[in-house]
């Protein structure tokens, strides 16, 4: 086993952290990796793509255990819709091999990059969440291994705690080896999507809860610069799957070369060096240009049909957008909020930000339901997910207000994600999982891998040492 | 959530995580317990870094280190006693460390002794342990410590010199000696890391008022307090730069000194 001392990113490039980097191939080199760790008295943390907006897949001064090598998708059955796969293969993989013959992953990220390990450990959960719940729901079974040694398999019948627990355990319990998931049966390579404006906040938390149940996914855009009156508004786009026979000719929307996002912005532009032309604009003046700009082109209502993946990989339009925002890199702050609280919140955080003249450069909501997951972040309610800049002269201040929309989320009933939080403290975490929850997970934990072997930064920073 | 800041908890033996917006440079000082160490450890945790402090004398150390989490009102400090000449207890007790920092981003070595014979005479003990911890014990410390950096492609590695050896003179040829292999090796890993993105700054201080100033001999002029002295390492290290006399009037004095010729310097007394 090759290990490296590598300086490591997370996605949002706002935190490094230098680890032993080892990669696995195969399931016992997992094992071989527990035993160095626990011989060298350093800690293990699995990656996957490095998609993690926070410290999720960063273990600063232990093992990185790099799982993208392990990414085949083992087995797929066309006719039941199962599918088998190592948990380093990603979104990508998994939809270009299943939708030729008619399927799509239930449940995906807003890119495409994210590892099945990854997304199973954050559990993640795309625009039908309302729907659909989060990844894990459609989990038929995993395979893993223990930092005790042991190898196990779960079900949502089989060890169902372990179940509940490792999906949405962010990778603190086991490493995922094999994943079998359920795809979804679909029509068309198409999706119907409803486009239409809203001018504030009350209409677009209204419009969300009732688009949701008429559609098959939902998200909303947030003109996070807006005020006044004006303040939440945006765009929705409501979409839904085409029924049998919408598409005259499914076989061909269904094939990959006819969902791949266009190399070329305009036509003209690569999209390769756009992230350079974005870079002037990510600062508070130019993008109230453009947040005005893209609602004033929102207020069009109109109905489009659009391939799967232009629909659900936004993040994955321009390469490397994440680095526009500059040299202090991005974080992302998503609160999920109860639909009796979320407006009252929102509201509140907005006007916060636009106080303390720190709005938000990228805001995004969706609807949402509760889920049986050991450590969910979902609630019936909606999610509101903010990108900020982070710059030196920024930090503190930023600092503080990311404290005070805690507060609020908190009072709200509200809880935090953690595949994009980043400053969540651990009286914080506390206050919104509960201490039962904290101590089922702390009991798993203790059977599962009772030297403290799997860690990482940001286990250490939510769950304390 | 409170607007007071939680109290210290001195019981808690590990510093926070770094979060985007609190992001932490984390160091290690070998050689920190009192003088110069003592001096930068205090500086350092006040300008935001974590640092482990790494002596031979444990109750020094961890009084530094209490007064320094007690300030600070957080645990920014960490204490691990280990002798430099323990050559072999580096590599584990680096992998600890930087776990237990959660990385690193800079490293001090500014672990000396100096055992002056006296003139005319001859002490070879005290030459040789001089080599041990001087020469050696940098050795054994910033050998892996290079590699870490050179991997990761970041890093800052601080090395005290000495203004002895800028000449070799007849007061203490073995601290003369050990302080200009030390000075020769820490250029040597300037010119291997600088390509990696890795800074080496060599600092080479005159006098400074610590406790290993009472064993010059002699006049000692120019002499600094050791906050100034690392108040300069400290705009140095900011700078990225490779090396620095402190006070910095010793870069114009040795300049002279150096280019005294050996038909003059070898009838001198100084």
């Amino acid at each position: 086993m090759q290990k490296n001392f590598t300086q490591l990113e997370n996605f949002g490039h706002s935190l490094s952290a230098p680890s032993y980097l080892i990669q696995a191939n195969i399931p016992e080199e997992i094992h071989e990796v527990f035993q160095l760790a626990k011989k060298m008295g350093i800690t293990v943390t699995a990656r996957g793509a490095g998609r993690s907006y926070n410290d999720a897949a960063l273990n600063g001064g232990g093992i990185m255990l790099d799982m993208s090598g392990m990414n085949s998708i083992t087995r797929w059955d066309k006719a039941s819709g199962l599918v088998t796969a190592q948990p380093g293969a990603t979104l990508e993989q998994l939809w270009q091999k299943v939708e030729p013959d008619g399927w799509w992953p239930p449940v995906v990220s807003g890119t495409m990059m994210t590892t099945l390990g990854g997304c199973l450990s954050a559990n993640i959960h795309g625009k039908n969440n309302f729907k659909m719940g989060p990844i894990g729901e459609h989990v038929v079974e995993f395979t893993a291994v223990l930092p005790t040694g042991a190898e196990i398999t779960c079900s949502p019948k089989k060890n169902a705690d372990l179940f509940h627990a490792m999906i949405s355990g962010l990778g603190m319990l086991g490493i995922f080896t094999s994943v079998t998931m359920q795809m979804k049966r679909i029509y068309s390579g198409l999706l119907s999507v409803d486009a239409f404006p809203v001018r504030n906040l009350h209409e677009h938390l209204a419009s969300l809860l009732d688009g949701a149940p008429n559609h098959d996914y939902i998200v909303g855009w947030l003109d996070t610069i807006a005020a006044g009156n004006s303040l939440g508004r945006g765009q929705i786009h409501a979409t839904r799957y085409l029924h049998e026979g919408e598409d005259p000719n499914p076989r061909e929307t269904m094939k990959v070369k006819n969902q791949v996002l266009p190399p070329y912005v305009f036509g003209v532009f690569p999209k390769s060096i756009l992230h350079y032309f974005m870079a002037p604009f990510v600062n508070n003046l130019g993008w109230w240009g453009v947040n005005t700009a893209k609602y004033i082109a929102s207020l069009r209502k109109h109905t489009f049909r659009q391939s799967h993946a232009a629909f659900h990989f936004l993040l994955d339009y321009v390469p490397d957008w994440e680095l526009s925002a500059g040299r202090g890199g991005l974080i992302q702050y998503q609160s999920f909020i109860p639909k009796e609280t979320a407006e009252a919140a929102w509201t509140e955080m907005l006007k916060l930000s636009h106080k303390n003249r720190l709005p938000a450069y990228l805001g995004v909501t969706k609807r949402h339901r509760p889920d049986k997951f050991l450590l969910t972040h979902a609630v019936d309610g909606f999610s509101f997910a903010m990108d900020f800049k982070v710059t030196d002269r920024r930090r503190e201040k930023l600092s503080a207000m990311l404290q005070e929309f805690d507060r609020i989320v908190i009072e709200s009933g509200g809880r935090l994600y953690f595949a994009k939080n980043s400053e969540t403290t651990a009286e914080t975490a506390l206050r919104f999982y509960g201490k039962e929850t904290l101590d089922k997970f702390r009991k798993l934990k203790k059977r599962c891998d009772p030297n403290n072997l799997l860690e990482s930064d940001l286990y250490r920073r939510v769950f304390g040492r | 959530m409170s607007d007071s800041p939680k109290p210290f908890d001195k019981t808690q033996d590990k510093p926070a995580q770094a979060t985007p917006l609190n992001p932490r440079r984390r160091g290690i000082i070998i050689g920190a317990s009192d003088g110069m160490g003592a001096a930068l450890a205090r500086k350092l945790t006040k300008e935001g870094y974590t640092l482990a402090l790494i002596a031979r004398r444990k109750d020094k150390l961890d009084s530094l280190c209490m007064e320094i989490n007690s300030s600070l009102n957080e645990i920014r400090a960490l204490a691990y006693v280990h002798d430099v000449a323990n050559y072999n207890e580096v590599p584990a007790l680096l992998r600890r460390v930087v776990a237990d920092l959660g990385g690193l981003d800079l490293v001090v070595f500014m672990a000396g002794v100096n055992f002056p014979p006296g003139l005319n005479k001859y002490n070879f003990d005290g030459d040789r342990q001089m080599i041990e911890v001087n020469v050696i014990g940098a050795m054994a410390w910033l050998n892996p410590v290079a590699e870490m950096f050179q991997n990761a492609k970041a890093g800052q590695i601080v090395g005290i010199a000495s203004v002895a050896g800028d000449r070799g003179r007849v007061g203490n040829p073995g601290y003369n000696t050990s302080k200009a292999a030390l000075a020769t090796y820490l250029e040597a890993l300037r010119n291997r890391l600088t390509r990696y993105g890795v800074n080496v700054l060599t600092v080479k201080p005159g006098f400074v008022k610590t406790e290993m100033m009472k064993a010059a001999q002699g006049a000692t002029p120019f002499a600094i307090t050791p906050e100034k002295a690392v108040d300069d390492i400290y705009k140095a290290m900011r700078k990225r730069r490779q090396l620095i006399y402190t006070a910095s009037i010793w870069r114009w004095i040795m300049l002279i000194i150096q280019h005294v010729p050996s038909v003059i310097f070898r009838r001198m007394s100084f």
